[in-house]
C-alpha cells in the first residue's frame, strides 16, 4: 500500500539522488582541476630546481614566544599545495551534497512516519538509512579533516547503492512481522548501519591509500607517474592509512556492538544467542577480518599495503553480507522484504 | 595477537632470520612456540578462521537447518560421502574448524600471559629517562622564558600530574607517561575472549533444549518424556529438570487485513498460559515472540504455531475408537496444513488418515482446494483414508507409514476423500469402517524450552571484552617530556611527546601542554617574587 507520505518520501529520495549526481560531477571536476594543478606545480618545480627553499620560520619574537619546530618528517602533502587552490568545484560539490543530504534525511524520516516505525526494517529502508549515514558521517568527518578528495568516490558509491535500492529492493510499506517487533530492532540494526557507514569511509580511504602507495613506489623507483598526477594533491599513503585506521576502529567497535546486540536479540527471539545462522556467520566473518586488519597494523610486513587490502576485503565482506547473504542465502534473517 | 593492535615496537617477535643448524628437541619446541605465539601466526590464524567459517554459510548445517541438510543430500547424492567426511554439515564443531580456533586461542594465551607480567612491571615502573635529543621525536615544540628553571620544572610536573600523567624528574627534565589503561584494556579484551570460550565450553554441558507442541487447552509438564524432542548436554541428569507445568489457555494471532501489500501477514502472536509450580499459586502469564517466559530455570519461547483439529473416530457400531486433538503442520504462508490420524484400536483393520486443513478454503479452477488466507474464515479438513496395519515400533506423529496399508479413499482412488467442516462435521468412512467427526479446530503453539546456565558467565565476559576493546582502541598512550635549559638567564623550554600506538592528538597534546605551561609561568611570578600580602 503506497501512502501519500511514502510517495513524498520517494520523491525526496529521487531529488536527493539528483543532487548527489550533481555533487558527484562537481567533485569529479575538482579532481580534474587537481590534476591540472599538479601538472602546473610539477612544471614550476622543474623551473626552480636550483632555488633553495625559503626559510619560513620567523625570527625569535619576544619573551616566551612559542616557535613551532620544523616537522620531523616531511610535511604531508595534500593539505596545502604551495598555491592553495580555491577548490571552487569541491565547494560547490560540498554545498550540493549537503542540500541533497537534507532531502535524503527528509525522505528517510517520512518513510519512518509512513510505516510508523524506524525506517530500517527491510533492505530498501536499510539501504536508504545506510547511505544517509554514509553521507552524514562523511560530512561530519569533513568538519575535522579535509577529505574532499573522497567526494566523488563517496557520492558515486552512494548513488550506486541508492540506485540498486530503489530499483531492486523497493517494497511498499508493510507491518513488522512479530519477530522484528522488538526494541532490539532499533538498537541492533541501527548500530549495524552506523558501523557499515564508518567501514565505507574507511574502505574508500584504504582504496585511495593503495593507489597512492603504488604511485609512491613508482616515484621512489625513479619513475614518473604521469597518468595519476592528481594523486600528488592527496595525502600520502601513510596518512591515508592512519585515517582509514582511525575510522575503522570506530566501525569495529560498532560492529562488536552489532554482534552482541544481535546475540542478545537472538536469545530473546529464537531462544539461543548464537546458532551459526548464515547472517550470524557472516557477521562473525566480518568481525574476524577486521580484527585481522587491526592486528595487521602491528605486524611486520603487513603494515601499509597488507592492512589496506585487508580493510578492503573486510568491506567486501560487508557488502556481500548485505547484498548477497540477505537475498540469496537461506537463514533466519529473512527480512529483505523481497519475495523469493 | 595480544600486542596492542597498533604498537609497532617488537616484543616477542624474533626479527632475526631463522637459522638452520642443529636444533635439539627443546630448541625445536621453543622455536615452534615462538612461531605460534607470534603476531604473524595469530594474524594468519584469524584469516584462516574467517575463511573456514564461509562453507558453513553455503552448505546447510545440521544445527541450524536440519531440513536443509536432508534436501541438500537428496539433490547432491554424489557429494554426500565427501561432505560427510569433511564434516561439512557440522562445520562449526568439525575437527578442522576447532583446530583453527583452538590454535588461535593457544597463540593468544601464549602471547597474553607474558604481556600481563610485562605490563604489571610497567605499571610499577617510573617513566623512562628523558631522551638526549628531544627534537627528533614526532611532536616537538620549544619556547623561551625568563625566570627560574626549578620553578618551570615544578610547574611542568604539576601540570602533567593534573593531566593524569605519571611523572618523574630526571635532573633538569621531566619525564611523564599516561595511558597505561590502553594496554590494560587490551589484555582484558583478550582475556575476556578466553573467558567467553571457556564459559561456552563448560556451560554447554549443562544446557538442554526441548520442543513441545501444545494445543489450546493442553498442558505441558516439564518431564523428559513430555518433550517431542530434547537435546541435552554432557552433564544433564534427571534432576536437571525442575518441576512445573504450563497450560495453554489461548493463542491469539492477528493478521494484516488493511494493507494490501501485506495482506494476511501475521502481525501479532499472543499465547496466554497458566503456569503451575510446586508450592505456588497458579499464575496467568503471556508469551510472545520476542518475550519468552522464564520459569523453573528455563526460558520458554513461542517459536511456531498452527492448527489442531479435534476429531472423534467411531467404528461401524458407533464405538469411539479415536478421540483427540491432532496437530496439523503448516505447509505455506496461508497455513494450508498437513496432519495424520492413526487409529490403532480400529478393527479388524487399523485405519490411517492423511489430511489437509485449509483455514480459508477456496476451490481453484482445477477443482482442487487451497487456502488463501491464514485465519479461520472458511475452514475445511479433507482426508485420504488408508486401511491395514500401522506397523509397530517408534512412530512419527506427522507421517503415516503406508507400507502395510491400502488406500481406500481419496485421490487417486475412485472413492472420494472425506471432507469435513464446522457446518458439516461428520463424514462416513468407506467400506463400512465407521465415521469421522470434526469436533472443532483450535490452534497449537510450538514451544521451545531452553536451559543455559552459562549465559550469565558469557554475558559477564562479553561486558569485560567490550570495555577492554574500547579502552584499548581509544585511550591514547603517550610519553611527554619537558626539558629546561638555562642559557645565560633565558630559559629554553623544550616540549616533546611520543605516541605508543595510534594517537591522532599527539601534536595537539604537546601544543596544549606547552601553551598552558607558558601561561602558568607568565601568570604566576613564583613564590620568591610574590609580594607578601599586607605589606
Amino acid at each position: 500500500m503506497t501512502t501519500p507520505l511514502d510517495q513524498l518520501s520517494v520523491l525526496l529520495l529521487l531529488s536527493a539522488m539528483g543532487l548527489y549526481a550533481v555533487a558527484f560531477i562537481a567533485f569529479a571536476l575538482d579532481l580534474a582541476r587537481r590534476s591540472s594543478e599538479a601538472s602546473a606545480l610539477a612544471d614550476e618545480a622543474a623551473q626552480r630546481t636550483a632555488v633553495p627553499a625559503a626559510s619560513g620560520s620567523a625570527s625569535g619574537g619576544g619573551v616566551a614566544t612559542l616557535v613551532a619546530a620544523p616537522p620531523a618528517a616531511p610535511a604531508p602533502t595534500g593539505r596545502a599545495p604551495s598555491r592553495p587552490g580555491r577548490r571552487t568545484a569541491a565547494r560547490v560539490g560540498l554545498a550540493v551534497l549537503t542540500i541533497g543530504w537534507v532531502l535524503h534525511l527528509g525522505a528517510d524520516v517520512l518513510r519512518g512516519v509512513a510505516a510508523s516505525r524506524v525506517p530500517w526494517a527491510n533492505m530498501y529502508e536499510f539501504s536508504m538509512t545506510g547511505t544517509l549515514l554514509i553521507v552524514g558521517i562523511y560530512l561530519l568527518v569533513l568538519t575535522r579533516v579535509d577529505l574532499r578528495f573522497l567526494g566523488s568516490v563517496i557520492t558515486g558509491l552512494v548513488l550506486v547503492l541508492l540506485g540498486i535500492a530503489t530499483i531492486g529492493f523497493r517494497v511498499a510499506v508493510s507491518p513488522l512481522p512479530p519477530a522484528l517487533q522488538s526494541y532490539w530492532l532499533v538498537i541492533h540494526v541501527f548500530v549495524a548501519i552506523l558501523g557499515t557507514a564508518f567501514f565505507t569511509i574507511a574502505g574508500a580511504l584504504s582504496a585511495v591509500q593503495l593507489v597512492q602507495a603504488r604511485r609512491e613506489r613508482v616515484l621512489a623507483g625513479g619513475g614518473t607517474a604521469r597518468r595519476v598526477r592528481l594523486l600528488s594533491t592527496f595525502p600520502n599513503s601513510t596518512r591515508l592509512e592512519n585515517l582509514a585506521y582511525r575510522i575503522s576502529i570506530v566501525g569495529f567497535i560498532l560492529w562488536t556492538f552489532t554482534l552482541i546486540a544481535g546475540a542478545i536479540w537472538a536469545d530473546h527471539a529464537w531462544g539461543r544467542y548464537w546458532g551459526w545462522d548464515t547472517k550470524e556467520v557472516w557477521t562473525f566473518i566480518i568481525w574476524v577480518i577486521y580484527a585481522g586488519y587491526l592486528h595487521a597494523r602491528a605486524t611486520r610486513g603487513w603494515r601499509g599495503n597488507g592492512s589496506g587490502w585487508l580493510n578492503l576485503i573486510g568491506y567486501g565482506a560487508v557488502l556481500f553480507n548485505f547484498g548477497v547473504v540477505n537475498v540469496f542465502f537461506h537463514g533466519l534473517h529473512a527480512y529483505s522484504g523481497l519475495s523469493s | 595477537m595480544s600486542r596492542p593492535s597498533d604498537a609497532f615496537e617488537s616484543g616477542f617477535e624474533d626479527p632475526r632470520p631463522v637459522e638452520n643448524p642443529r636444533l635439539g628437541p627443546a630448541e625445536w619446541l621453543r622455536w615452534a612456540w615462538r612461531q605460534l605465539t607470534s603476531m604473524r601466526t595469530a594474524l594468519l590464524l584469524l584469516l584462516a578462521l574467517a575463511i573456514a567459517a564461509v562453507p558453513g554459510s553455503l552448505i546447510p548445517q545440521e544445527s541450524a537447518d536440519p531440513n536443509g541438510v536432508i534436501s541438500w543430500k537428496t539433490s547432491n547424492p554424489g557429494l554426500v560421502s565427501v561432505a560427510d567426511f569433511l564434516q561439512l554439515f557440522d562445520v562449526y564443531t568439525s575437527a578442522w574448524f576447532s583446530a583453527i580456533y583452538l590454535l588461535l586461542f593457544v597463540s593468544l594465551v601464549g602471547c597474553v600471559v607474558p604481556r600481563v607480567f610485562h605490563h604489571l612491571k610497567a605499571l610499577r615502573a617510573a617513566p623512562p629517562r628523558t631522551p638526549a635529543r628531544l627534537g627528533r621525536l614526532p611532536a616537538y615544540r620549544t619556547a623561551e622564558s625568563s625566570g627560574d628553571a626549578e620553578r618551570a620544572l615544578a610547574a611542568g610536573e604539576r601540570l602533567l600530574r593534573r593531566r593524569r600523567y605519571r611523572v618523574q624528574r630526571y635532573g633538569s627534565s621531566v619525564s611523564a607517561e599516561r595511558g597505561y589503561l590502553r594496554e590494560t584494556g587490551n589484555l582484558v579484551f583478550h582475556t575476556g575472549l578466553v573467558g567467553i570460550l571457556i564459559s561456552v565450553f563448560i556451560g554447554g554441558g549443562f544446557t538442554y533444549t526441548g520442543q513441545r507442541i501444545v494445543a489450546t487447552g493442553q498442558t505441558f509438564v516439564n518431564e523428559q518424556q513430555a518433550y517431542d524432542t530434547i537435546s541435552t548436554g554432557r552433564f544433564f541428569g534427571d534432576s536437571s529438570l525442575q518441576p512445573y507445568a504450563i497450560t495453554l489457555n489461548s493463542l491469539t494471532v492477528k493478521y494484516e487485513t488493511q494493507n494490501l501489500a501485506a495482506l494476511g501477514e501475521p502481525i501479532d502472536y499472543t499465547a496466554v498460559v497458566t503456569t503451575q509450580q510446586p508450592g505456588r499459586k497458579p499464575q496467568k502469564r503471556i508469551i510472545k515472540v520476542n518475550e519468552p517466559l522464564s520459569i523453573g530455570g528455563t526460558d520458554v519461547y513461542l517459536l511456531g504455531n498452527g492448527y489442531a483439529a479435534k476429531l472423534t473416530v467411531r467404528d461401524a457400531k458407533g464405538k469411539v475408537v479415536f478421540g483427540g486433538t491432532v496437530p496439523f503442520r503448516p505447509q505455506d504462508n496461508e497455513l494450508t496444513s498437513l496432519g495424520v490420524v492413526k487409529v490403532g484400536s480400529a478393527s479388524p483393520k487399523q485405519i490411517g488418515l492423511i489430511g489437509f486443513l485449509y483455514p480459508t478454503a477456496v476451490r481453484k479452477t482445477t477443482g482442487a482446494l487451497a487456502s488463501n488466507f491464514p485465519d479461520l474464515l472458511n475452514p475445511i479438513v479433507t482426508f485420504s483414508v488408508y486401511a491395514g496395519s500401522l506397523g509397530s515400533g517408534p512412530q512419527n506423529v506427522y507421517t503415516l507409514d503406508t507400507t502395510g496399508m491400502t488406500q481406500v479413499a481419496g485421490p487417486p482412488t475412485r472413492t472420494k476423500g472425506l471432507q469435513l467442516s464446522p457446518t458439516s462435521p461428520t463424514a462416513t468412512l468407506p467400506d463400512g469402517l465407521g465415521t469421522v467427526h470434526l469436533d472443532g479446530i483450535t490452534r497449537f503453539a510450538a514451544l521451545d524450552i531452553h536451559h543455559d546456565p552459562s549465559q550469565g558467565w558469557v554475558g559477564g565476559f562479553v561486558v569485560l571484552t567490550v570495555a577492554g576493546l574500547i579502552t584499548s582502541l581509544l585511550v591514547p598512550r603517550r610519553r611527554m617530556w619537558l626539558k629546561v635549559t638555562d642559557e645565560n638567564g633565558t630559559l629554553r623550554l623544550e616540549y616533546a611527546a611520543l605516541a605508543r600506538g595510534d594517537d591522532p592528538a599527539l601534536e595537539r597534546a604537546v601544543a596544549d601542554f606547552a601553551e598552558e605551561h607558558r601561561g602558568e609561568l607568565e601568570a604566576d611570578p613564583g613564590p620568591l617574587e610574590r609580594v607578601p600580602a599586607g605589606v
